[in-house]
């Protein structure tokens, strides 16, 4: 919302100056977004009168001319215009002067050998107009030396407001001059609105049919009017704030709708067929609206039709075929109202936005309907002459008229404020509201103009906003009496240390967006119907992740692509199996590429690094759930990861029934369809999956029993078909003596060629296991020892078919 | 045998001694130490004649003897010392390494978190240092949780404030949307237990704009108190508070400006005090110039009534801000589509070691 100080003073009268309004702007919540003052920058620019103007002796378009500026003795300056005579008053600026519209300061220059102090200026220099064909040429009684822009009044700053959806009062400078006086800034200017007394009978009438959403609808013709353009002092008002005059009728009504906040439409009568009648639109209909564009109509909007068809968009745009022109003599003003859901919806179905639309979805002042009328009617009157009929009234104008009850200590219980109960009534009076009462709980009544109020708090916030919200006081705020406790979840902690336990292994955390295209949501088990975005920004951003690792290893290969192709990302986020809230998860997902190993990247004079592989990913995985406290000794680890995984390099982890992830190489198909290349191995946690710690009843530590025997180590080297899982020769070893058995180790691992073993046709691998064992009560003997191990080997070879190496 | 017939000890010690000392290794000395002091040693020998020694004899020869091979065993000693000691020092003086050759850096060295995370740590130990936990909610939404229960009317402009992503219709008509900002989890918690209530609520939410300063994902703060008593003052001062903390100053002065949004009533816009004066960067707790970081206000009564709390019973009261607008004011990065770029050198540079966890103790920023 914008409009000028001068406007603003024509409704608050009083002796203020700019700050003073924008200070009180910002303070009462009408927040200024920017004050356009044109004046400031045209200071330097005087009035001068050219004493002599004569051909340049070396240029022939060129005049030089003996300017008087006022001050001392005349100047010379090279001008170019065709326009500069002898005689002639104009705009003069000295050497210095930063002239706006070439975006240059002036110096003194030297043209054609004539030295030129100081410009004479067209109306472009000084980016008023357009206008550069010459000079501006002033009018004798011009005082030279004067300063131009004060002496035509451009004096004048532009205001541009923020009003937020609530204030639709405030979007007429009336409005805005009552907040003002409430607030202490001058004295709000009161007109009273005289009803122009009808002539004669309206001859058009109006009906609203089909339960259209037009509580009321007002009208009168005003019938032999003198259309044309509107006088200056009314276009300079709408130039102000950016609108372009078209003529007095129409000019009047958008006059109106910022100074009034009412917008009206002007109807050229000789255009519109019979009566009028607000309807709701028919299927096929469609509407030639005045900004050119033609629009097709449906069933839910309103719009005035006459006997022809639709002539205007309620509430929204006027119609080309029916609207004003130059030629028009009779002229229909209507004045309206709308409700303000159906005006939104219209507007918004249409894409068609303009000032009476964004008034009237906000909802304007309904008991203003006929005095809008009346100060429309007048001011056509004034400027385009003609006789008023009757106001003739379709509907009835709504009583908004309610009362709240309105404790006056709640100001102070809401905000900690103190303002006195005299003090709070007065706000409220000053704002238009009707208090009955003086103290405890009074009865309030709204005016017609805030619609926005609804109870209690809202007179609280008038209240407040009035007085002032420096005066709400600091309060000290407690810690509540209960004891200290933890504030995170399971789920949060485990996030946090999830990212601190990754970012210690040399990760670097990204954030990715929350969607990915469609066919890589589609590789990565996602690209359900459900998730996928209605309105996405970009085709790219098109559906909700179902993994991180999209992101991610697009990510890598964005950074590969910039030079650094060893990179080691992850990120903890959510992601989407479906649309409920129990199907969104949180992950924790990494992702190494290259040579991006967790001893280090790239070459070393100590030794090369190799690709990572996905023991690069298992090592990050199982370093994760054990920052998470998740109980990893009990994981079990199987190959059916999902198809995004190599098949043969992959693993998935489990607990219990609950798949807890997989880790492994990448699928080389799914790298190529996100056009990746190089190593890439990762993993995927679901954070949400790791079982809940139990609940200990102490934190007691049970007590640390140190053995006080030495612990044995007996290693082990076994042949074994290669297709056998060491963890299952790991398992079947520590499983002989759970109590005796503290750890198994695989020290060696050697799948050579020509490696053969009885009883095993396939290819063999030689698996090395080391086992300690700790005794509890006594050292052990030489013949227990063996005892143990023959049953290790025996278990062993049970269990995977493995024998012992000779 | 008479003492006449021992030996010439000092003949022999002389000789053993120089012998002593001209050992080259620790080898050769201990064929000396053999030859002397051994089974069959020249000393041993003479020691095991003082048996056949008459009383008198051995009381002269005895301490003689003894006290040669006492002097041997000393010289011995300190040789062997020396021996070794000047063979570590030729061991050691080969063992060298170049000591400026550059090591692999730790991994914790390299890897970082995103300054959101660090952030949003920082503000979980502000806010749970007053007594605030941490609540959490979905990023699809219904309706009624994103802007029904808040207070946004079907079709009123205020919705519109929110540029929002909507997933496809249901067969009923309705449709989820991404959330448009934190305050559904504020819902979700009223509706959850009864006050007395004090939640942070951090987390990503998502508006379809983008342009230089917005980004269709982004991240919000949303703080809430619902009680019996708790009023805007005490909000002023819990953000005076968090502002201090957060900025790390001493004090900062703020403005609080009257504004709108449909869940709280009345509402207000905050303006924190800056100097902008320096390229670049900007300083909070000095300057002459205001900038806007937050939204606040007494939560609405439509909206406790929605989550099934009497206003005449509790009130209370909400703010919310950007993570990442907070983060660039504080760490000084200028543009917010990087945060989302996953640009190594980015994350590298703007990122924080793991172990920089932010703590009240040692300082949010350390």
């Amino acid at each position: 919302m914008k409009f000028t100080l001068s406007w603003l003073r024509e409704h608050l009268s009083g002796d203020y100056g700019l700050d003073e309004v924008t200070g009180a702007l910002n303070r009462i919540g009408l927040e200024v977004e920017g004050v356009e003052d044109k004046a400031a920058k045209l200071k330097g620019f005087t009035i001068a009168y050219v004493v002599s103007a004569v051909q340049h002796p070396n240029a022939d378009k060129l005049r030089v001319c003996m300017v008087d500026t006022g001050a001392g003795e005349p100047v010379q300056v090279v001008c170019g215009a065709p326009n500069a005579r002898t005689g002639m008053k104009s705009v003069f600026s000295p050497p210095g002067t930063y002239i706006p519209g070439k975006d240059m300061t002036l110096g003194i220059g030297t043209i054609r050998g004539v030295e030129s102090r100081g410009m004479l200026c067209s109306a472009a220099e000084l980016e008023l107009s357009e206008d550069h064909d010459g000079i501006l040429d002033l009018p004798e009684d011009a005082p030279v030396g004067a300063t131009y822009v004060d002496w035509i009044g451009l004096d004048d700053p532009v205001i541009e407001i923020a009003v937020t959806p609530n204030r639709a009062d405030a979007l007429g400078v009336h409005g805005i001059a009552r907040d003002l006086a409430a607030a202490g800034l001058g004295t709000l200017v009161e007109d009273e609105i005289a009803p122009v007394a009808g002539m004669f009978p309206c001859p058009v009438a109006v009906t609203i049919a089909d339960e259209a959403p037009c509580p009321a609808f007002a009208l009168r013709l005003v019938r032999g009017v003198t259309n044309g353009p509107s006088p200056d002092w009314l276009q300079a008002k709408l130039r102000a704030i950016g609108l372009r005059p078209i003529n007095a009728l129409v000019d009047v009504t958008n006059l109106l709708t910022f100074d009034q906040n009412r917008p009206l439409h002007v109807f050229d009568a000789a255009k519109v067929r019979g009566d009028l009648v607000v309807r709701r639109a028919r299927e096929g209909e469609s509407l030639l609206a005045l900004d050119g564009k033609t629009y097709a109509l449906d069933a839910g909007m309103c719009v005035i039709a006459d006997d022809r068809g639709v002539e205007s968009l309620a509430g929204v745009m006027g119609g080309e075929e029916s609207g004003c022109d130059e030629a028009t003599t009779d002229v229909l003003v209507e004045s309206a109202l709308w409700e303000p859901i159906n005006i939104a919806q219209t507007g918004r179905k249409l894409g068609l936005n303009s000032d009476a639309r964004f008034r009237f979805e906000r909802g304007i002042d309904p008991a203003f309907t006929l005095p809008g009328l009346e100060l429309a009617t007048k001011l056509i009157l004034d400027l385009c002459g003609g006789e008023p009929s009757e106001v003739v009234l379709a509907g009835t104008i709504p009583d908004t008229t309610r009362a709240i009850d309105f404790p006056l200590a709640l100001t102070e219980k809401l905000t900690g404020l103190v303002a006195d109960e005299a003090e709070q009534v007065a706000i409220l009076c000053r704002l238009g509201f009707a208090v009955e009462g003086a103290a405890g709980t009074v009865a309030v009544t709204p005016p017609s103009w805030r619609g926005d109020i609804e109870g209690k708090a809202d007179l609280v916030e008038e209240v407040i906003r009035i007085a002032g919200l420096d005066r709400v006081p600091s309060l000290p705020f407690p810690r509540d009496e209960t004891a200290r406790k933890p504030v995170l979840t399971t789920l949060q902690l485990r996030t946090r240390k999830a990212k601190r336990a990754l970012a210690a292994r040399g990760l670097v955390e990204a954030v990715t967006w929350s969607f990915v295209p469609k066919a890589q949501a589609e590789l990565f088990g996602g690209g359900q119907n459900e998730l996928a975005l209605a309105n996405p920004i970009a085709a790219d951003l098109s559906d909700m992740r179902p993994s991180l690792l999209p992101g991610l290893i697009r990510a890598a290969q964005a950074n590969a692509d910039r030079g650094l192709g060893d990179v080691a990302l992850f990120e903890v986020g959510q992601v989407f199996r479906g649309d409920r809230p129990q199907d969104q998860f949180i992950a924790a997902t990494g992702l190494r590429r290259a040579t991006a190993k967790p001893a280090g990247a790239g070459r070393h004079w100590s030794g090369k690094s190799g690709a990572v592989d996905a023991f690069d990913a298992k090592a990050d995985a199982l370093a994760l759930l054990a920052a998470c406290g998740a109980p990893v000794a009990n994981l079990q680890i199987s190959t059916d990861a999902p198809g995004w995984f190599h098949p043969g390099r992959s693993g998935t982890f489990r607990l219990g029934p609950n798949v807890i992830g997989h880790f492994g190489e990448l699928h080389p198909s799914v790298l190529e369809a996100l056009d990746c290349d190089g190593a890439l191995v990762g993993f995927e946690l679901l954070l949400d999956r790791i079982p809940a710690p139990k609940a200990k009843p102490t934190r007691v530590k049970p007590l640390l029993e140190l053995a006080a025997f030495q612990p044995v180590e007996r290693d082990f080297a076994f042949v074994v078909a290669r297709g056998v899982a060491a963890g299952d020769m790991v398992k079947a070893a520590a499983g002989v003596d759970r109590k005796l058995i503290t750890a198994v180790n695989v020290f060696d691992l050697y799948e050579g060629e020509n490696l053969k073993a009885p009883g095993i046709d396939a290819e063999a691998k030689s698996v090395a296991l080391s086992v300690t064992l700790q005794p509890r009560e006594k050292t052990l003997t030489d013949a227990e020892i063996e005892a143990v191990a023959s049953k290790i080997v025996a278990e062993v070879t049970k269990k995977t078919g493995a024998t012992l190496r000779g | 045998m008479s003492v006449a017939a021992l030996p010439d000890l000092d003949a022999l010690e002389r000789e053993l001694t120089a012998g002593i000392a001209g050992a080259a290794d620790e080898p050769a000395l201990e064929a000396i130490r053999v030859a002397a002091l051994g089974k069959k040693g020249s000393v041993s020998e003479l020691l095991k004649s003082l048996g056949g020694m008459s009383p008198e004899e051995r009381k002269s020869a005895g301490p003689a003897i003894n006290g040669l091979r006492d002097r041997l065993n000393a010289a011995l000693g300190a040789r062997r010392a020396e021996l070794k000691a000047a063979a570590l020092a030729k061991r050691l003086e080969t063992e060298r390494v170049d000591v400026t050759l550059p090591v692999r850096e730790t991994p914790a060295e390299l890897g970082r978190l995103h300054p959101i995370s660090q952030v949003i740590d920082e503000l979980t130990a502000i806010f749970a240092d007053m007594g605030f936990a941490v609540a959490e909610g979905p990023d699809i939404e219904d309706d009624f949780h994103n802007f029904t229960a808040l207070n946004f009317p079907e079709g009123h402009p205020a919705r519109e404030m929110h540029d929002t992503f909507y997933l496809p219709t249901k067969e009923d008509g309705s449709r989820l949307v991404l959330r448009t900002h934190t305050s559904p989890v504020q819902v979700r918690t009223m509706l959850a237990g009864k006050p007395p209530i004090r939640v942070i609520c951090p987390g990503r939410t998502y508006r379809s704009d983008s342009d230089q300063t917005h980004t269709p994902m982004f991240h919000q703060v949303e703080g809430l108190v619902i009680d019996k008593g708790s009023n805007l003052g005490h909000l002023k001062w819990i953000l005076e508070e968090f502002c201090k903390a957060f900025f790390e100053v001493d004090n900062v002065k703020m403005r609080f400006r009257p504004s709108f949004f449909p869940f709280t009533e009345p509402s207000m816009e905050v303006d924190i005090q800056c100097d902008r004066s320096r390229p670049g960067e900007i300083r909070f707790g000095e300057g002459s110039d205001w900038l806007e970081i937050l939204g606040c206000g007494m939560v609405h009564p439509n909206v406790l009534r929605n989550c099934g709390l009497d206003p005449d019973e509790y009130q209370g009261f909400a703010w919310g801000m950007g993570i990442d607008r907070i983060a660039m004011l504080k760490y000084g990065m200028p543009d917010l589509r990087a945060f989302f770029e996953a640009d190594v050198r980015w994350l590298s540079h703007y990122g924080f070691r793991p172990l920089d966890f932010p703590t009240l103790a040692g300082g949010l920023s350390n």
